[in-house]
């Protein structure tokens, strides 16, 4: 009996304690949804900084919530002022820029000259760990309050080339002559920020202020965003909706799941496996364009075996070995494009895209690929990997499809095969450190749409993402010329010059740009993406809201 | 009674910091957290220096531990890879994946216990193979297949359930995802409790019991169902433990914020405090629900006495 009895005990606590954490759950968000679009999100990696965010999830809430200076036409991806009256230069070195008068953030307070000034100061501060700090390396006084060297201690607060002349106009001198500088600042790294930023950075971090279209009412953490239009914003992108609700999900099939049970309107990520019948489930409601992010295979330029003489020509047959179409139809499913050049669709021709700069390098051609491999010596010790990471993006697939394709030309199915590294922190860690062998998979995803930006960072000697290791002086000059000349078509002309190079000299295998996808219920319309492929929210309607 | 819970307490103390340590050696092990950071992009060495420093990350890995384990006992769990506490991570998630260990645990009682129950007493007979065929199935299909295959059908073709679970994880959506996180230990409950009853229906105190002309109810419930527990429950206190850990795909099929997905997103972002932190707690869990096992023994049956 006293076995039993205590035995009531323990069911009776599992009981309680079952009912005590079912009142906890009542925390559901209150409030009408109507005419609020709910659209899927993925936690964002780093706290919601405008000089800290690099990856999308983040950039998607920086976009909404920011009025940069310039911002990116969603259609055309050209810099239009916004935030700015003027960006004038006679030098292309110093800039004056005029902030548009009685701009204010969604707490009130007004938007001035310091409010850039002051954050691109902390963005650029190396204590402040900021991981765009690079996008204000080209402004005067960089150096000293972000050291090059590791471990050594700023000099200086400020940058010396940023100077407030009065409450709505300021100053930027940059190291060196660079016309098209004014277009980057369309990259919410370059967002004003609010005096609370500074005040109380703890509080700001939690419930992020700005002075764009929408204006954050909560934000709980790894799990949803409520957005509502901010009733201070006075720029050209006035909100279609009655807000925003982004929703954190674990997996973006459940999001899937939910978006076709009706319960999310708005999901940019098509898991792969849904891809070939997203159309027909959807009833249409779905589209797929280029993005501005292209991948490409490296090849390790600083390995002799690589660089020798004639290796150029073997680099060049490898990419005319690939059949693009055909990969990028059977693996993504259409939803990759083959790349022609090594920028995006998304710049347009008056941008510097080109369908035909890359000549006959991008064209999948069996017999002059075999010819022109063996021409150059044969592929180093008759055998190569293709590197890439295993945890993320199912590149095993198309890997093995490229390595598929050479074989093939080669007429040897030995002398290709994926190499897989297990976490992408380790991949990345190895050819930081220079340590690839082999070639390896890379991608670039832009940071603004511009020529620039697919090309210095990537293929400059010094670039911060010279991930091949190339080193072309000319190249150098070009890109330096074309920084230099104030005229936007003539530079972009220079750029694609600069560009010409590199499918003589192959230092990466364009393959593909990556499409950007949305998918959407029948309760909103109107859905876009821009050229980051981040969905329009501000032009998406509720229907019968 | 006392000595022993001191004892076993004592125990954990190696089994805690041993546990601990291979987690935090193995995360550690998986490549630098800082590099992935920067995403396709090389990191700036000034700026991952700064960010190296302010995590510890710059001094040698028992130093890193012992700095580590110091925090952790002044309640510092560290920091995740977006800037949130660990604690303030924890406090979100804990509850939500108790309540559906919760969930989970009370079906697999109920229904794996009915099972095995009705199995046990009708040997042999139509009942017992049809649980027999079922507790197979169960075991041979995968979590994920029967989640993804409950969601489409239940959550989308029927519409009977929502097919991801709501923000807050309110109890009523967390039954389809309970069901599918009690499959197969369901299974095991149901067989194990068919064996146990069937043994002990032939057990001599259980025809005595028959023979003083006590009724049946009274004969099932009490001498033969009571006494046939003592196996199911060591499985299922230590599956309390498994199940708040083994929720990672269930949780992650029916979008619950909870231990199994902070679990998976501090992995895929390598961010050793939160899946340090996360381990710790189950560890503590894992120890005290074989503890409490062990104690339950005493209650079920008066033959075990612990000195």
């Amino acid at each position: 009996m006293r076995g039993a009895k205590s035995a009531k005990w323990v069911i009776g606590a599992a009981v309680v304690a079952l009912a005590a954490t079912a009142c906890g759950s009542g925390s559901s968000s209150g409030g009408s949804d109507d005419g609020v679009v709910r659209a899927w999100w993925g936690d964002p990696q780093n706290p919601l900084e405008p000089a800290n965010t690099n990856e999308v999830q983040g950039g998607k809430v920086l976009d909404m919530i920011f009025m940069d200076l310039k911002e990116y036409d969603p259609k055309t991806g050209k810099a239009n002022l916004e935030a700015a009256d003027s960006i004038t230069t006679t030098d292309q070195q110093n800039f004056t820029i005029k902030v548009k008068p009685n701009l204010k953030f969604s707490d009130g307070t007004p938007v001035t000259a310091s409010s850039f000034v002051d954050a691109w100061n902390y963005g650029a501060l190396v204590t402040n760990k900021q991981l765009n700090s690079y996008f204000f390396a080209d402004i005067d006084g960089y150096d000293a309050v972000h050291p090059a060297k590791e471990g050594a201690a700023p000099t200086a607060k400020t940058m010396s080339g940023l100077k407030v002349v009065d409450d709505h106009t300021f100053t930027v001198k940059l190291t060196q002559k660079f016309s098209t500088w004014p277009d980057r600042l369309g990259y919410k790294a370059f967002a004003p920020l609010p005096k609370s930023f500074f005040t109380d950075h703890a509080g700001y971090l939690n419930k992020p202020v700005g002075d764009g279209p929408y204006k954050i009412v909560s934000y709980t953490k790894g799990s949803s965003m409520k957005l509502v239009p901010n009733p201070y914003y006075t720029g050209p992108s006035k909100p279609k909706n009655k807000g925003v609700l982004l929703k954190v999900y674990t997996d973006s099939n459940t999001a899937y799941a939910d978006l076709q049970a009706g319960n999310l309107d708005v999901l940019d990520d098509i898991p792969a496996e849904q891809l070939s019948h997203a159309k027909s489930d959807l009833g249409g409601r779905y589209l797929n364009q280029p993005a501005g992010i292209i991948q490409t295979i490296s090849f390790p330029l600083n390995q002799k075996s690589w660089n020798a003489p004639g290796m150029d020509k073997v680099r060049l047959g490898l990419s005319m070995a690939i059949d693009r179409k055909t990969i990028t139809q059977k693996i993504f499913q259409g939803t990759r494009t083959p790349a022609n050049d090594l920028t995006s669709p998304v710049l347009g021709t008056a941008g510097g895209y080109s369908s035909d700069i890359a000549g006959d390098a991008t064209t999948y051609n069996p017999a002059k690929a075999k010819q022109l491999i063996q021409e150059g010596g044969g592929i180093p010790g008759g055998h190569m990997t293709i590197g890439y990471n295993a945890d993320s993006g199912s590149h095993k697939q198309w890997v093995d499809a490229v390595c598929n394709s050479i074989n093939n030309v080669l007429g040897n199915d030995k002398a290709c095969v994926g190499a897989p590294t297990g976490t992408f922190a380790d991949f990345r860690n190895q050819i930081t450190k220079g340590q690839m062998t082999q070639p390896f998979r890379s991608g670039w995803q832009m940071d603004y749409p511009l020529i620039d930006d697919f090309l210095t960072p990537l293929y400059a000697s010094d670039g911060s993402s010279n991930d091949s290791h190339y080193n072309n002086p000319q190249f150098d000059a070009l890109i330096k010329k074309a920084n230099a000349e104030p005229d936007t078509a003539k530079a972009t002309v220079l750029y694609q010059s600069a560009e010409k190079l590199l499918f003589k000299d192959m230092p990466v295998i364009p393959l593909w740009y990556q499409n950007g996808e949305a998918g959407w219920s029948s309760r909103v319309s109107n859905v876009t993406e821009n050229a980051f492929s981040y969905p329009v929210y501000t032009d998406i309607t509720v229907n019968n809201g | 009674m006392g000595r022993y819970v001191i004892r076993r307490l004592l125990q954990m103390v190696p089994v805690f910091i041993g546990t601990t340590f291979l987690i935090f050696v193995m995360v550690y092990a998986l490549g630098d957290p800082v590099a992935a950071m920067f995403g396709d992009r090389a990191p700036d060495p000034a700026t991952a220096a700064q960010i190296r420093h302010d995590l510890y990350l710059d001094h040698p890995l028992p130093l890193q531990y012992v700095h580590y384990m110091g925090q952790i006992f002044t309640g510092h769990f560290g920091k995740s890879a977006t800037g949130q506490p660990v604690t303030e991570l924890m406090g979100t998630a804990f509850p939500v994946t108790l309540r559906l260990t919760l969930v989970a645990f009370a079906i697999e009682a109920v229904v794996g216990i009915g099972l095995g129950l009705l199995a046990g007493l009708r040997r042999g007979r139509f009942a017992d193979s049809s649980v027999l065929a079922f507790t197979l199935l169960v075991v041979a299909i995968p979590t994920f297949v029967t989640g993804y295959l409950l969601q489409y059908f239940v959550g989308l073709k029927w519409g009977l359930a929502n097919p991801a679970v709501a923000e807050g994880a309110p109890i009523g959506d967390l039954i389809l995802p309970g069901i599918v996180l009690a499959g197969v230990s369901l299974a095991y409950v149901a067989r194990l409790t068919r064996t146990s009853v069937a043994e002990n229906s032939r057990a001599d105190y259980l025809r005595t019991a028959v023979a003083k002309g006590l009724p049946r109810r009274r004969v099932v419930t009490v001498h033969l169902l009571r006494n046939s527990l003592i196996p199911v429950v060591t499985f299922l206190g230590t599956d309390i433990g498994g199940l708040m850990a083994g929720a990672v795909v269930t949780e992650r099929i029916f979008n619950i914020h909870g231990v199994g997905y902070q679990l998976y997103q501090g992995i895929l972002r390598q961010n050793p405090p939160t899946v340090v932190g996360f381990v710790t707690i189950l560890v503590l869990i894992f120890l005290a629900a074989n503890l409490l096992v062990d104690l339950l023994y005493a209650v079920l049956d008066p033959r075990i006495r612990y000195a």
